[in-house]
């Protein structure tokens, strides 16, 4: 009788904070059961695999592959394009391969913008000769390479085919735990295709314990300006909760601590945009339109409610940049929004 | 001529890069550290409002979000001119050095012990976590995973996430503690306290006790004599949450200590084309490019250097573990201090140290009787304009710096961070060690390759924070070429990352 080979799992990143590996880590002493039922062909820090190992196995070879971290460089890339060519069922894992998460909000300025602002103009730099990191420097002993840094944060499905996301910045542990045991005891996933998995299907309101009372508003808080009344709907007390607007699944952790969702399980399903969803969400919440209101009169309460709000792009869409509708108006300008600099971006 | 080269086995890696040239005679001519990511928060941060700092800059670092998230709070606090209760500086610090236990004992046994608990030479398949849980025990292995299970629990019970919290507030925290969490808690900080213990204790019996080990700690390769930089108390103690920045030069003289608002009077950052990375230097000193000394502003900032700048802990038992090092170590009393210590093997010593001291002050500040307090968060009323805060990060002082206009939305925004203090050391400490250890005719061996990438592992490096991988760790896989190009011998290395 031949031992029944174990399914083959790899675990990657490109542009992200550590915090998805973490996330996994935290589903604790489960680890060994997903050590016990997957043989692990790329994780490098726990396994000796190396790159040229997986350059080397057969495409197809690695039945799961968890990515996370967004695309930032070509060496990130072309590392998804690997991972893709290699791996049967490969996994956008976390709001980064998501929805490209906070570090996407560089694709509101260039490049170049961001090089000035850490090697040029900042309060504690010594750099008179304006010295920029170059992709090729000659040094007396020979040539140094750096890659080159891209304009444009991407999400990995703007990049390469996946056939599923696991949302959450990070996704938590108790969804990234029910992710492996369904596979590992073989449950059927739903079919394939940018699919969500690891997380809930309504929005994070449906399993938030505050109360709401369909309360309306007049203003926007900022969270330092009010102390909110516990155990009430923080945005029904004028906190910018993204709740409404955001895929369910983390637990409402956050505004069960007094603080609003920031939005981090990305775009509910059958929305095209989370701003524009939560745009129109808020319209509903801003106390406008009683009865005997003219419109002109409902007009100027939402715009005096909207004045209250500050940064909309960076509230609406900060863990989603890379998959709305204003990035990909500006990358489909000019191919993946990349754009030639004085230093090594690109 | 042979030309070695230590480079990622190929161009898809790109997370960190090791050149080490080799000159006609087959010494080492020199080696260059390099950076190869950088992510932009300075510069994206710009526009925002100042208060979701806390919330966007802990996405610098999944593996050390807790120091961004209090940096940035602290900042918050300065940029509002608010003083924040005493009950929330408590908590604050209560909530962080649970954090610091889990950090600490993250590095020890995944990162910086292998090298010790399971052999310098050992292959590198073995050189990782599961090596140390293989060559001490499972059990042991139980008792790291349920040290950092417990104490991200705390994170998430006071922070509100286990990953990225999000209760810092300026001049507040949005969540108090009830006395129910605080018994808890309580249970929890002196798990913590023998935890520490037993660490120290597995650290004298496997290193202490191996003569072979001491002349590695010892040796000549992997001293570099800088400048040290920690946070101090008013007693000149270690600090992780509040305090003056004191640097002390290579003889313990204190050279400088300074209000971290002021940091800009005393660091300064250089630049250099073949890395993303900056290299802080001490203002005051002088940037003389990648040498010790006294008259390099090259200075560290890590667990090692904190005790070195510091007079002593503020916890009775660390205190002990800390007069026990000195003492082991160099033992010389110079105006009532400790001369510094600059074998930076000792760091993964000093680590264990500070682990036991986060341990205990956690404990001490879980019992204060006013740490259930739920008066939180002092009313903001201040236009803000500029704000500075700094915390100690597991790998180093960590700074931010905000500017803004009198809405709060950020106009400026720069960020030293823990790792970045120690590029010049870290790349300094690679070419010696490998100066010291790859001579004319050496064959290069994958032990000895380890023994030069062990002189940066003691920093528990976080590079561009886009950089890393399990409990902060990044695979750097390493080539080594001749001078034909022609490979002859690879291996992988671990560091972790936080840094922009």
């Amino acid at each position: 009788m031949t031992v029944k080979e174990k399914p083959k799992l790899a675990i990657y990143w490109a542009s992200s904070c550590g915090g998805c590996e973490i996330a996994i880590l935290n589903i604790g002493d489960k680890i060994l059961a997903v050590d016990e039922a997957f043989e692990i062909v790329f994780w490098p820090c726990a396994t000796d695999f190396k790159y040229a190992d997986v350059e080397g196995y057969p495409d197809g070879y690695i039945d799961l592959c968890l990515f996370n971290g967004a695309i930032r460089s070509s060496e990130n890339e072309e590392m998804a394009q690997l991972m893709r060519r290699k791996s049967k069922v490969l996994v956008a894992f976390g709001s980064c391969a998501h929805e490209g998460c906070i570090p996407a909000l560089s694709n509101l300025t260039t490049a170049a913008d961001t090089f000035d602002a850490v090697y040029i103009d900042n309060p504690s730099l010594d750099n008179p000769a304006g010295t920029l990191p170059q992709t090729v420097t000659q040094v007396p002993e020979g040539d140094l390479h750096i890659p080159v840094f891209h304009n444009t944060v991407r999400a990995l499905d703007q990049v390469i085919p996946v056939e599923y996301v696991v949302p959450g910045c990070p996704p938590e542990s108790p969804q990234i735990w029910a992710v492996l045991e369904a596979v590992i005891n073989g449950v059927e996933l739903p079919a394939p295709g940018s699919t969500v998995i690891g997380a809930s299907h309504l929005a994070v309101c449906y399993e938030c314990p505050l109360e709401k009372h369909e309360k309306t508003i007049e203003r926007f808080y900022r969270p330092y300006e009010i102390t909110p009344e516990p155990g009430l709907c923080l945005l029904e007390q004028g906190l910018v909760c993204m709740g409404i607007a955001t895929r369910g699944g983390c637990g409402a952790l956050c505004p069960q601590v007094g603080m609003r969702c920031e939005g981090c399980y990305g775009l509910l399903d059958g929305v095209e945009d989370q701003g524009a969803n939560m745009v129109s969400a808020l319209a509903s919440v801003v106390g406008a339109g009683k009865p005997g209101d003219s419109e002109e009169d409902m007009e100027q309460q939402i715009a005096a409610a909207m004045e209250t709000l500050v940064d909309p792009a960076g509230t609406f869409y900060r863990f989603n940049m890379a998959q709305s509708l204003l990035h990909r108006m500006r990358a489909g300008s000019n191919g993946n929004g990349n754009e030639a600099g004085k230093g090594a971006e690109l | 001529m042979k030309r070695i080269t230590i480079d990622p086995i190929t161009r898809l890696e790109g997370h960190g890069k090791i050149e080490i040239f080799l000159d006609d005679a087959g010494d080492v001519a020199n080696a260059y550290f390099q950076v190869p990511e950088l992510r932009g928060f300075e510069r994206f941060c710009v526009g925002r409002p100042a208060e979701e700092m806390p919330r966007i800059t802990n996405r610098i670092c999944g593996v050390c979000p807790e120091a961004h998230h209090m940096a940035a709070t602290k900042a918050l606090d300065n940029l509002f001119q608010v003083e924040p209760p005493v009950v929330t500086k408590k908590i604050r610090e209560m909530f962080y050095s649970a954090f610091y236990v889990t950090d600490h004992t993250t590095h020890f046994y995944a990162l910086g012990g292998p090298d010790f608990v399971v052999g310098p030479d050992a292959p590198p398949a073995e050189r990782n976590i599961l090596g140390v849980v293989r060559k001490v025990g499972v059990d042991i292995g139980k008792q790291v995973i349920d040290t950092r299970m417990r104490n991200h629990h705390v994170i998430k019970m006071v922070g509100g996430r286990s990953v990225h919290p999000v209760a810092g507030l300026p001049g507040g925290w949005s969540k108090a503690i009830s006395e129910e969490e605080r018994r808890e808690i309580e249970v929890i900080a002196n798990q913590n306290i023998e935890f520490a213990l037993f660490s120290l204790k597995i650290f004298e019996d496997i290193v202490l006790g191996n003569p072979e080990y001491m002349e590695l700690v010892l040796s000549d390769a992997y001293t570099d004599r800088t400048y040290s930089m920690g946070m101090v108390d008013a007693q000149n103690r270690v600090n992780f949450y509040d305090g003056m920045i004191r640097v002390v030069d290579p003889e313990g003289q204190e050279f400088v200590k300074y209000h971290p608002r002021d940091y800009a009077q005393h660091i300064a950052e250089h630049v250099e084309p073949w890395t993303y990375l900056k290299f802080p230097y001490l203002k005051n000193v002088g940037w003389k490019g990648f040498v010790d000394g006294k008259d390099s502003g090259v200075y560290f900032a890590t667990p090692l250097s904190r005790l070195n700048a510091a007079d002593g802990m503020a916890t009775p038992r660390a205190q002990e573990a800390y007069e026990k090092m000195y003492e082991t170590l160099g033992g010389k009393k110079i105006n009532g201090r400790y001369q510094p210590v600059h074998q930076r093997l000792a760091t993964h010593w000093a680590r264990l140290i500070e682990l036991l001291y986060a341990a205990e002050r956690m404990m001490e500040l879980i019992t204060d009787p006013e740490i259930t307090d739920p008066n939180v968060r002092a009313p903001v009323t201040a236009t803000p304009t500029e704000g500075i805060g700094c915390v100690e990060a597991p790998r180093g002082t960590l700074t931010h710096h905000y500017q803004t206009d009198e809405r709060g939305i950020l106009t400026k925004v720069n960020l030293v961070v823990g790792t970045t203090n120690n590029y010049a050391p870290m790349s300094m400490s690679i070419k010696k060690a490998a100066s010291a250890l790859i001579k004319r005719g050496t064959v290069i061996s994958n032990g000895l390759l380890n023994r030069v990438e062990m002189a940066f592992r003691s920093y528990d490096p976080c590079l561009s924070c886009a950089t890393h991988s399990l409990p902060g760790q990044m695979p750097l896989e390493v080539v080594i070429y001749d001078a034909e190009r022609q490979e002859v011998e690879r291996l992988s290395q671990y560091t972790s990352q936080c840094g922009t």
